[in-house]
């Protein structure tokens, strides 16, 4: 059976109605996605069916998923928060740059910790050898960028605005612009990998991946904001996105321990 | 919104997780990412297997990260996992001499991983064990589990984890291939499902 978007709509509706009715009966919110969304059809036979195990971290402080693997100024270059420069000569596209604060729940500021981004170019490609979209490639933009936060916990990338593009969950499926981010916090409890998305983007309700988010608000963190001040006169439009790291962290740190 | 108040607690609320997707293969993965182990080291362990999905197909496109402690125990602090060369642009490749306790690993088209690193020490009142975080095409949130280390019955019998999940304890603890090499296989759905795990 060939899946249309009508009936990927109709299930994403199904499962908004669902959360409505979890909310109502007092679940608690829910930030993150549940990973059995089938409207995303590789969900279906890659989500656990038991229930995870919890673990209480308060009970035990010397858990090693208290502690975080270390990332210093030798595993990245001085070029690599700056995609645009990568090249000999320059990408196709609109430069953007993208900046913002790396926060934990407590909304204290994550330091030293390393932000590794990857994109589609301005056509909607990516330089990865499966990807077999029609689009160009561009020789002069791979899309790869890492950088490690600083005292303030703030990351800044200069790069170009990616291209939405066509993938195959059903007819006429296309991804949102997006930038995916993958970042680690002071414990490995709070790793993320997500994707970042661009303010009114007319796609937004057809996409399964972003609707897998069923929460509103939740959704909406996901946007960057148009910060017209952190636009470079000449050169690049800005965006801002703050990220906030989920996930028990380490309430002490002991060194070497 | 996207731009946080940290003096609003009630507006620090997560960014939502979301797959790693199909095309993270020219990000991610680094040169000799699965080598974890100082070269040459007497401690080092070899973990290997298979990812799994529902229907018992392997994954070739999943991405994998491990991280453990050093033999005695401690936590390293030391980075220089995927150092870069200024030169080039690319990857160095790890130094030989430094353990960082960390790695990534990408599943081969096979679905098959495996991770050289030092035997983990144990840690409170755990048994040894390493960590794994599980992303892939598919998992709208990776999933944590540990590999535990056969050998020593006593400490795993007191693990208090291991102590919890009943029968499905043996899909936490890997299978001695001897000569340091330990079979560890994720099956993210169905028969034998791997325990996975929530921090709390």
């Amino acid at each position: 059976m060939t899946l249309t978007q009508r009936d990927i709509d109709q299930e994403m509706a199904a499962e908004r109605v669902a959360y409505a009715k979890r909310l109502a009966d007092g679940a608690p919110v829910e930030h993150h996605p549940r990973r059995d969304y089938a409207p995303y059809r590789s969900s279906v036979l890659r989500h656990p069916k038991q229930p995870l195990v919890a673990i209480d971290t308060r009970q035990d402080p010397e858990l090693v998923e208290l502690r975080s693997p270390a990332f210093g100024e030798r595993d990245i270059t001085e070029t690599d928060n700056d995609l645009t420069r990568q090249h000999t000569g320059e990408p196709v596209g609109e430069r953007i740059t993208v900046s913002g604060r790396l926060l934990d729940r407590d909304g204290r500021p994550v330091r030293g910790q390393l932000i590794e981004i990857w994109q589609a170019n301005s056509a909607g490609r990516y330089a990865h050898r499966r990807e077999q979209h029609d689009a160009p490639l561009d020789p002069n933009f791979t899309g790869v960028g890492r950088t490690l936060t600083d005292a303030e916990g703030r990351y800044h990338f200069t790069t170009i605005q990616p291209g939405p593009y066509p993938w195959r969950n059903h007819v006429n499926a296309w991804r949102p612009a997006h930038i995916h981010f993958s970042v680690f916090g002071t414990a490995f409890t709070q790793r993320l990998v997500t994707q970042m998305y661009f303010p009114n983007d007319p796609l937004f309700p057809y996409d399964p991946i972003l609707q897998s988010v069923t929460d509103e608000a939740a959704r909406q963190r996901l946007v960057a904001t148009y910060d017209h001040g952190l636009s470079v006169p000449e050169f690049s439009l800005g965006y801002r996105w703050d990220i906030v790291l989920d996930g028990p962290a380490a309430t002490w740190i002991e060194e070497g321990r | 919104m996207t731009l946080i108040d940290p003096g609003s607690p009630e507006q620090v609320l997560p960014t939502p997780s979301h797959t790693v997707g199909p095309f993270y293969g020219y990000a991610l993965p680094f040169r000799g990412g699965e080598e974890i182990a100082p070269l040459g080291h007497p401690d080092t362990v070899t973990v290997h297997g298979y990812v799994l999905d529902g229907a018992g197909d392997p994954l070739p496109d999943a991405l994998l990260e491990v991280w453990g402690p050093r033999p005695d125990g401690t936590v390293p602090r030391v980075d220089g996992a995927l150092r870069r060369d200024p030169a080039t642009g690319g990857f160095l490749g790890r130094n030989g001499v430094e353990f960082t306790g960390w790695g990534r690993i990408q599943t081969d088209a096979n679905g098959h991983w495996y991770a050289r690193t030092l035997r983990p020490g144990a840690r409170g009142r755990s048994a040894p064990y390493l960590s794994v975080c599980v992303f892939a095409r598919g998992l709208l949130v990776h999933l944590f589990t540990r590999v535990y280390l056969p050998g020593d019955d006593a400490a795993l019998a007191a693990d208090p984890l291991l102590t919890r999940v009943g029968d499905r304890r043996d899909t936490l603890i890997a299978e001695d291939e001897g000569n340091g090499t330990y079979r560890f296989d994720i099956r993210l759905q169905g028969e034998g499902e791997t325990v996975f795990l929530e921090f709390q």
